[in-house]
């Protein structure tokens, strides 16, 4: 049933690890002739994008808006194995790459008395650090989705979970890759070069059916939470070959190295303090290099003899790469503030700043979000390019000052 | 003469007082303590119990929204439970799960798991003070109540609603973190279960909160439980009710349901 699926529904190789995947999971549900008794949740998103600023590159659109949907199927077997099922489909007005779609989660989840394995398209999170996400390089990020990269498309997985007393080892096989996600030539947020995502090359001849493994350790000791992490296969974050559209005009080839990289992160808990460190060693990619960031978070409850806390997060970014960095936070120092109202409607407010210490670019960021009524959600960001280095990764976003307006429907 | 014995009779006096005042004030404390320590010993031997908690917050103007919860309790020996808190509603924070390893002495572990990222975070546990989902319950309202986190004292017996019961103060051993210079509890005599606290703030010693507990019903013939808490903000007139339905006792829980790793499927 899997070969038949494979080859004939789905042309594209990683599509047909989704289909095999699909099969495998419906044999599951299937199979020993379960009832279907899930329960369905899910939202379903309008987003209204405003750029006040002439884009800086050629075919870029003024404003945008998009309806983005989640459903999220969930059905649970006794013994605490279940069953995970979400699709998510964005259709966008101008940019035709950010209109996607992606299987968020598609696994078995099986839970044994000593053991658990994950099966299926999985997601997972590794990291301590608020501001950026080092360490965590198993699923791939949707880019298109938020400029913050905290959007991950779903990854083809096999896991392997072992508890013990103070923590987990999770032992990862992950059979297929996904390409990261860019914006197209009339997104916002791009390149002077448009990134051609159909012709993606790799460094290895297995191309995007490279078997990648990871392994972790993680767990708590006392005031730290401790995660040690291992990671080797296709590398998540492209470098770029130039290249030309069959137009002729120039387009920008990602392209997908080997890399190996283990990494540290750790949370210790100090009373009010929370310090957080996230640091990685990673070869492959041209040499090799380690990355780094780390801060402190301090919140306030009840300030000004009110109901209201005050968070305060500063963290600071470091890449040995220096100015050859592929990330735009090499030596930068950041500062959040993070305001919540404690009110019934949930009214939170986050600030954040970023000050690149090499090159002085600025980027100021503001969130907020109150629900509205029991099953909606209003959310606002805005971002504000300051003072952007020619020399700087974020030059080709000088003019992409944005607000963007997202109101939820939770089904 | 006469002043001197007058003022030897009085420095006397005063120290019989003083001493007399001191051996009470110590026998008050000690009554107080032996009380908590009662309440504490009946409401143990649980094991484990799973409950579904609504919440209903209103506003001063009887505006009112729900939170439902499912929670998961499981004792601890020597030490504070361990508790698992999902939520259900409101729709937007579904699934959203919330651990705590409560500690007789030291500070309490806890952690945030939010499932749009997949992310377990620690939280520290001193912010005890924060309002509890917007609700006039803070963190330190829900936290499990051990009886080492307070000193004790014994302030008188009376009637409350026709129940004989302890009328005792209680003060927070951690001051700085607590939102609260004081709580007077009252217990009934029948089966040391709490009634109803008075919470005072650290400013002007104001009466802030009053919490009113019941009715209680018994389980497994053993354990009084509440099945409802009624708390009133005096300050601003909101209140927030909780309703507890559906206990269960002696499920199949253990340590290995309440771990970091349980969270990223506790939904």
């Amino acid at each position: 049933m899997n070969v038949i699926s494979r080859k004939t529904v789905f042309s594209g190789r990683a599509e047909s690890w989704t289909a095999s995947f699909l099969a495998a999971v419906l044999l599951v549900l299937l199979g020993p002739g379960l009832s279907i008794a899930g329960e369905l949740t899910g939202w379903i998103l309008t987003e209204s994008r405003f750029f006040p600023s002439e884009p800086a590159h050629q075919d870029q659109a003024r404003n945008s808006t998009s309806l983005a949907l989640q459903p999220d199927f969930y059905n649970r077997f006794d013994g605490g194995s279940g069953i995970t099922l979400v699709p998510f489909y964005r259709y966008d007005n101008v940019d035709p790459e950010r209109t996607h779609f992606d299987i968020r989660e598609m696994n078995y989840n099986l839970v044994l008395d000593d053991i658990e394995f994950r099966i299926g398209i999985g997601k997972v999170f590794w990291g301590a650090t608020e501001f950026v996400h080092l360490v965590d390089v198993v699923n791939q990020t949707d880019l298109v989705e938020n400029l913050d990269g905290e959007d991950k498309l779903g990854q083809p997985m096999v896991q392997l979970i072992v508890p013990f007393y103070w923590g987990t080892l999770d032992l990862f096989v992950l059979p297929s890759f996904r390409e990261r996600t860019f914006p197209g030539k009339e997104g916002r947020f791009r390149g002077s070069i448009p990134v051609d995502t159909d012709g993606a090359r790799y460094e290895h001849p297995d191309e995007e059916r490279h078997v990648d493994i990871a392994a972790r350790l993680s767990g708590t000791v006392g005031i730290l939470d401790l995660g040690l992490s291992w990671f080797r296969g296709t590398g998540r974050e492209p470098t770029f070959l130039p290249g030309n559209a069959p137009d002729g005009s120039a387009i920008l080839i990602p392209f997908y190295e080997q890399i190996e990289q283990s990494s540290v992160d750790l949370q210790a808990v100090a009373g009010e303090w929370l310090w957080k460190l996230e640091t990685l060693w990673r070869s492959g990619q041209d040499g090799s290099f380690t990355a780094l960031a780390g801060g402190v978070e301090y919140t306030f409850s009840g300030v000004f003899e009110s109901r209201l806390d005050l968070g305060i997060i500063t963290e600071y970014t470091y890449d040995s790469r220096g100015s050859d960095s592929t990330s735009a936070f090499q030596d930068d120092i950041m500062l959040g503030l993070r305001l919540g109202l404690n009110d019934f409607a949930g009214t939170e407010l986050l600030f954040g700043y970023i000050h690149d210490a090499d090159l002085g670019s600025r980027v100021i960021r503001l969130e907020g979000s109150r629900r509205v009524g029991d099953s909606m959600k209003l959310a606002m960001e805005a971002g504000v390019f300051l003072d952007i280095d020619p020399a700087d990764v974020l030059y080709d976003l000088r003019n992409d000052d944005y607000l963007s307006v997202m109101l939820s429907y939770f089904i | 003469m006469n002043r001197i014995l007058l003022t030897g009779a009085y420095w006397i006096a005063l120290f019989m007082i003083m001493s007399v005042s001191i051996a009470s004030a110590a026998a008050q404390d000690q009554r107080g303590l032996e009380i908590a320590l009662e309440s504490d010993t009946r409401d143990s031997g649980f094991v484990n119990y799973t409950v579904d908690l609504k919440m209903l917050l209103r506003s001063r103007g009887g505006k009112e929204r729900v939170r439902e919860l499912r929670l998961k309790i499981l004792e601890v020996e020597q030490d504070g439970d361990k508790s698992l808190a999902v939520f259900e509603t409101p729709r937007d924070v579904k699934g959203t799960a919330f651990l705590s390893y409560s500690h007789k002495t030291e500070d309490d572990e806890q952690w945030l798991y939010l499932p749009a990222l997949k992310r377990v975070k620690r939280i520290a546990s001193r912010n005890r003070s924060s309002p509890f989902m917007g609700s006039e319950f803070s963190y330190e309202d829900m936290a499990s109540q051990e009886v080492e986190k307070f000193t004790y004292k014994w302030l008188r017996d009376e009637a409350l609603n026709g129940m004989d019961s302890f009328v005792i103060e209680r003060y927070p051993v951690d001051k700085k973190n607590s939102g609260y210079e004081r709580q007077v509890v009252w217990i009934d005599k029948d089966q040391y279960r709490t009634q109803k606290i008075d919470f005072y703030g650290r400013k002007n010693s104001s009466l802030l909160k009053t919490l009113t507990i019941g009715p209680y019903r018994q389980f497994e013939k053993k354990f009084w439980k509440p099945l409802q808490f009624n708390m009133v903000n005096h300050q601003t007139g909101k209140s927030t009710i909780l309703k507890f339905a559906d206990y269960r006792f002696g499920v199949d829980l253990d340590e290995r349901d309440f771990t970091k790793n349980s969270l990223l499927r506790a939904r």
